[in-house]
């Protein structure tokens, strides 16, 4: 299988601070791969540089074959930022419709990006007037409703509940089998448990990558938590 | 530029104008209640009234919608929305050119309202056809949201944005011919003004005012405005960055 992201020596400054060091990663096709790490420690800046809108100081990163933010990717990745960014004062399907328009896709699209996210009974709301969890459903659903081929999220989940979470990890499942890439931020460890790979990042480093039963054996433990804990003091020990 | 993308673009923006009740009613109702003032002001003085009238139908939508639009330009940005358009395909000329031409349809209502009204109730009579005065007030509105889209590249927060209105707009109708003519300005002034696109639309309607057929300094005036809103168009553009720090 091609890769669908490939990150060589990735450096990045932001506010005159190092906040990656000299990132490597090479992320499959079809994989749903979980960026995990603490506040401030460089996910949003890594999702940043695969999209292609990061300023980066060193290093390259290739996506789809093609180096990041360049032209050809531009009809094939979704993004959604981790703050929700869609149009206040539009409604639900207003904005979807206007995110569809801009890869040529029209009113099933629209339906199915809606649907997934749960928000059908809401389509017609101003989407100022939702609460913070439909709001950024809103804004995944102007990310899926591209159907791209690299699907980058930052964290999608946040102010979801339990039972919407597990259905939005099942959709985006459902998405990689049918050969979707998806690039997904969390700092919730119950949900790195539902990634393919994992991707650990302290302080613009990267700890680990691998899959979640296998941070679990080099960790020798049970939980990911725990896992992810006995890393960072490994690491800081040595 | 892509047709496409374009004309999603544009349509949503007048969506979004559409929900802003209070815009829509702003941008409309504001100019007729100005206009009469105007007409109360100079009652008796009728050649006065004419001149103030026909520079302010042109000032209105340039004022209004560089205000309007340094602010959702603003947001544009502030809200993560650009950020993300600028991950899909659409590109930085169709979101520019989106603006403009949203906000010239919004002018050409504009427009027709305010000239209408100045032309049937108030009065307002000139030489030259009503047509020309709302194709340069709509000239006027493009000329003010291409400069609202760049300068809006310069302020980072909404109180920024709408402190250019004094610094951008405020030198362009002192010394436009609204209060003065121009040839009657001290020569420096003269010389500022010479560079302000504002005048030549000003000196375009005049002549619309005085003149029964377009005249040759009208189209050239004219001509002027729109290489002015083509150079704010591409400058907005430059200022327009696809990676940010
Ligand atoms: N616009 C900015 N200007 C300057 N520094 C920034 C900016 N955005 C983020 N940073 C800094 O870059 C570092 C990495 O931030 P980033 O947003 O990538 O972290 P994160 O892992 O996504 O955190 P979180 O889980 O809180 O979203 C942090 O130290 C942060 O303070
Ligand atoms: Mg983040």
């Amino acid at each position: 299988m091609d890769a669908a992201i490939e990150i060589a020596g990735l450096v990045v400054d932001r506010g005159g601070r190092r906040v990656l060091h000299g990132l490597d990663l090479t992320a499959a096709t079809g994989a749903v791969i979980g960026v995990l790490g603490p506040s401030g420690s460089g996910k949003t800046t890594m999702l940043r540089s695969v999209v292609g809108v990061q300023r980066v100081r060193a290093g390259t990163v290739t996506v789809l074959g093609h180096p990041a933010g360049s032209r050809p990717l531009r009809s094939r990745i979704g993004y959604m930022t981790q703050a929700p960014s869609i149009y206040g004062d539009l409604t639900v399907i207003e904005n979807v419709r206007y995110f569809a328009s801009l890869y040529r896709l029209g009113t099933s699209a629209v339906a199915e990006a809606i649907d997934a996210v749960g928000l059908a009974d809401h389509a017609q709301r101003v989407t100022r007037t939702l609460s913070g969890g439909q709001h950024s459903r809103a804004s995944l659903a102007c990310a899926i409703v591209a159907r791209p081929d690299l699907l980058v999220l930052d964290e999608p989940t946040v102010g979801q509940d339990p039972l919407l979470r597990d259905e939005l990890w099942a959709y985006f499942h459902d998405l990689a089998a049918g050969g979707t890439t998806i690039l997904v931020s969390s700092h919730v460890m119950d949900e790195a448990n539902r990634c393919d790979e994992l991707v650990l990042i302290r302080e613009g480093v990267l700890l680990h990558t691998g899959t979640p039963a296998g941070l679990k054996a080099e960790a020798g433990c049970a939980d990911l938590d725990e896992a992810f804990l006995t890393l960072v003091r490994r690491n800081e020990a040595a | 530029m892509h047709a496409r993308l374009l004309a999603s673009t544009v349509a949503r923006i007048l969506g979004q104008l559409r929900h802003d009740r209070p815009t829509v009613a702003l941008v409309l109702v504001m100019p007729i209640v100005l206009l009469t003032l105007v007409k109360y002001m100079f009652e008796g003085n009728d050649p006065v009234f004419q001149r103030a009238t026909l520079v302010m139908l042109g000032i209105f939508p340039f004022v209004l919608m560089f205000v309007v639009t340094s602010i959702a330009m603003l947001r544009e940005r502030s809200s993560g929305t650009l950020e993300r358009l600028l991950t899909t395909p659409v590109g930085k000329l169709d979101i520019l050119f989106g603006y403009g031409l949203a906000f010239a349809v919004a002018a050409t209502v504009q427009g027709a309202v305010a000239t209408g009204l100045a032309y049937w109730l108030l009065g307002l009579e000139t030489a030259g056809p009503v047509g020309l005065v709302v194709l340069i007030a709509v000239a006027n509105a493009v000329l003010g949201v291409a400069l609202g889209l760049l300068c809006s590249s310069f302020a980072r927060t909404e109180f920024q944005a709408v402190q250019f209105m004094p610094a951008v707009a405020f030198p362009q109708l002192l010394l436009c011919g609204l209060f003065v003519p121009r040839e009657e300005m001290a020569g420096w002034l003269q010389a500022i003004s010479t560079v302000l696109p504002l005048s030549y639309s000003v000196e375009a309607l005049l002549e619309v005012g005085a003149n029964t057929d377009p005249t040759g300094l009208m189209w050239r005036d004219l001509g002027i405005v729109v290489a002015c809103v083509a150079g704010a168009l591409v400058l907005g553009g430059l200022t327009l960055r696809r990676r940010s720090a």
